[in-house]
């Protein structure tokens, strides 16, 4: 079903809160991985405001779809959103990567509510996401895993192991976003470890490729409804994105991939965020 | 070229520990055409950038592919070349750990590698960028030789230093913005030779990396508070270890504490630890490291507080053993 413009219109103001929180912590942590937490804010919004089976108040029923955040590294934007949708306080956020937090920049799932699997090394989510999602099946379970990857982690051959292994093992409870933000730490991907023809490598490991606008709610969710309609492949979606958008001042700037703000450059970043339409 | 710095110490102590790596080996890459690098998108955070920047020929970014960077760096060195690799210490000695050991340490290859971020220098970040089983590991690899530089000056002499040791080097720093505790090159680095930083006849503390700096300080404390006269070693070589400046410590000084930015298990103090075992004399002895487990997040100095890393649980750590009365303890007869 195509969504409302009531339910777009939600799920933009949840995108802009969680920018806007992605900008204060990186502000109090003293610097984080702002640019590819920002590129990936629609696709983890619509996942945990429209499609995740999850109960925040009871955060580990049993039968709740598992999202594993491969790329870790964007915890300052996984934090946020899950403490918006209810399984943590806010405020315990300040302390974002001080001394005995919950949290560091990389989620621990073993200290954090709501994080199922702890990552922050890559490509390693993709591994366990298919050992999740075979799991669910040999217990005769319908709940859903959802993987989040970057592009550059799939620079690790870790990951296309895990999508021989997908495919091999029919793996269509399992649902796979590619973050195509173009960039990682070094430079572009393509300049610095080149991943094209990409969708054609996913293609040849036996996924269904979807590529959509990774901005674009409608593009988004029609992909995730057809995956999760698909029974003969598991499906990858290729989000096409830009690594810190909704900050022009860090769109496509590699040097955003870890930043840090000063308190008027917080402030910028904020109307900025409040002026963009994204969606 | 004199070894190690090459530059006059106000550079060093206005750069951190991996910009000297960075700007030493840029040098070196002049001075040995045979010098190849390689890093796993992480060129510019370890400073092996600057080689890149210099000889983009002889740089090959692996992107994040550490198990084929270093798989590559084996090939490199069997062409005939010397590859320095460069990543994060957690991505060289577990992600990569067999390509290490089996590809490099196996064929016994000229790979230098250069791992930063190493103990819980990122604090901040987490368990799965802290690295405090990376000592254990690359020491027990035959062949590898195993060096923890106190400061960016010790690190620049490591690394001219390994240009000429044949076989793998592995080099461990932290995230880089470590206060020196030199102030010059000159004071005769070796490897495989520990230095002395401080006289003592009380007892002494054999420490490497980050601890050697607060071990100092700690030393100069207690002398003041206390008038305890405390030995303090860089053992900067842990592999091979320097054997002898322990067993004359046991001998003149009777009792060791090691410290580490490490597990407690399997690192420096373990080391050290099999050399008093064997010595067969008998010596107050106790290890100070992470205690087994995943460390906390925080910032590094408030880790390494916490952890009883900095001058502070130094002297405390020193105050409880030299409270224990060891010496007249000699009858055996109370059993355990
Ligand atoms: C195994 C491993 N190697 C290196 C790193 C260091 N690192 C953190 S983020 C990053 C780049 C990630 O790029 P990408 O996957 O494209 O993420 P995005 O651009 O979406 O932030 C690197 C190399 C890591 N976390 N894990």
């Amino acid at each position: 079903m195509p969504l409302t413009g009531q339910e777009i219109n939600e799920l933009k103001g949840r995108a802009k809160q969680l920018r806007r929180d992605i900008v204060d912590i990186t502000f109090w942590a003293g610097g984080a991985h702002t640019g590819g937490a920002l590129s990936m804010v629609e696709i983890m919004v619509l996942l945990y405001y429209k499609y995740l089976n999850i109960d925040p108040k009871n955060p580990q029923k049993p039968d709740r779809d598992r999202l594993i955040l491969s790329k870790g590294h964007a915890g300052v934007g996984f934090a946020p959103l899950l403490a918006r949708r209810g399984y943590f306080d806010f405020e315990l956020l300040k302390d974002f990567n001080k001394f005995k937090s919950p949290f560091g920049m990389h989620l621990d799932g073993t200290k954090v509510t709501g994080v199922d699997v702890s990552t922050g090394s890559l490509g390693h989510g993709l591994s366990m996401a298919v050992g999740l999602a075979l799991g669910a099946r040999v217990k005769g379970e319908s709940w859903r895993t959802y993987c989040v990857l970057g592009d550059g982690e799939c620079n690790e051959g870790s990951v296309w192991e895990a999508a021989m292994a997908a495919s091999h093992y029919g793996a269509t409870n399992l649902i796979t976003f590619v973050d195509r933000n173009r960039f990682m730490v070094d430079g572009p991907t393509e300049k610095v470890m080149g991943l094209e023809p990409f969708t054609d490598k996913w293609r040849s490991f036996g996924f269904v490729v979807k590529e959509v606008d990774g901005h674009s709610y409608a593009a988004l969710s029609a992909a995730i409804e057809e995956a999760q309609g698909e029974t003969g492949a598991p499906v990858v979606i290729m989000a096409n994105t830009v690594k810190g958008k909704g900050v022009p001042f860090m769109e496509n700037d590699v040097r955003w991939h870890y930043g840090g703000l000063d308190s008027d450059r917080l402030a910028e970043s904020k109307q900025l965020i409040d002026r963009a339409d994204i969606g | 070229m004199a070894e190690g710095l090459t530059w006059n110490v106000y550079d060093a102590n206005t750069m951190t520990q991996v910009e000297v790596y960075g700007e030493v080996l840029a040098r070196l890459g002049a001075e040995h055409e045979n010098i190849v690098g390689l890093s796993a998108d992480l060129a510019k955070s370890t400073k092996i950038g600057v080689f890149a920047d210099r000889f983009p020929g002889r740089f090959f970014n692996a992107g994040i592919a550490e198990q084929n960077m270093f798989g590559m760096a084996a090939g490199l060195a069997k062409a005939g070349l010397m590859p320095f690799v460069s990543t994060m210490a957690v991505f060289t000695t577990m992600r990569a750990a067999e390509q290490v050991r089996t590809d490099i340490c196996y064929q016994n290859l000229d790979v230098k590698i250069i791992a930063t971020h190493g103990g819980i220098s990122f604090g901040q970040a987490g368990t799965t960028h802290h690295c405090t089983e990376d000592i254990a590991i690359m020491r027990a690899m035959a062949n590898m030789t195993v060096i923890v530089p106190a400061d960016g000056i010790e690190c620049a002499n490591a690394v001219r230093a390994c240009i000429s040791r044949p076989g793998p080097v592995y080099i461990r720093i932290g995230r880089g913005f470590e206060p020196n505790c030199y102030t010059s090159g000159d004071y005769g680095f070796e490897i495989g030779k520990a230095v002395e930083m401080n006289p003592g006849t009380d007892l002494t503390l054999v420490c490497c990396g980050i601890t050697v700096l607060q071990a100092m300080e700690a030393a100069k404390m207690l002398k003041e508070a206390d008038g305890t006269s405390v030995r303090v070693i860089n053992m900067h070589t842990i592999k091979p270890l320097d054997a002898d400046i322990i067993r004359k410590a046991i001998v003149e000084t009777r009792r060791i504490i090691t410290f580490e930015d490490h597990n407690v298990y399997g690192g420096l103090g373990s080391a050290v630890a099999e050399v008093v075992a064997e010595s067969g004399r008998a010596c107050a002895f106790a290890r100070v490291g992470i205690p087994d487990c995943y460390s906390l997040v925080g910032y590094p100095e408030d880790l390494y507080c916490h952890y009883g890393l900095d001058a502070d649980g130094i002297m405390a750590k020193v105050r409880e053993v030299l409270g224990k009365d060891f010496e007249q303890d000699e009858s055996w007869e109370d059993g355990f």
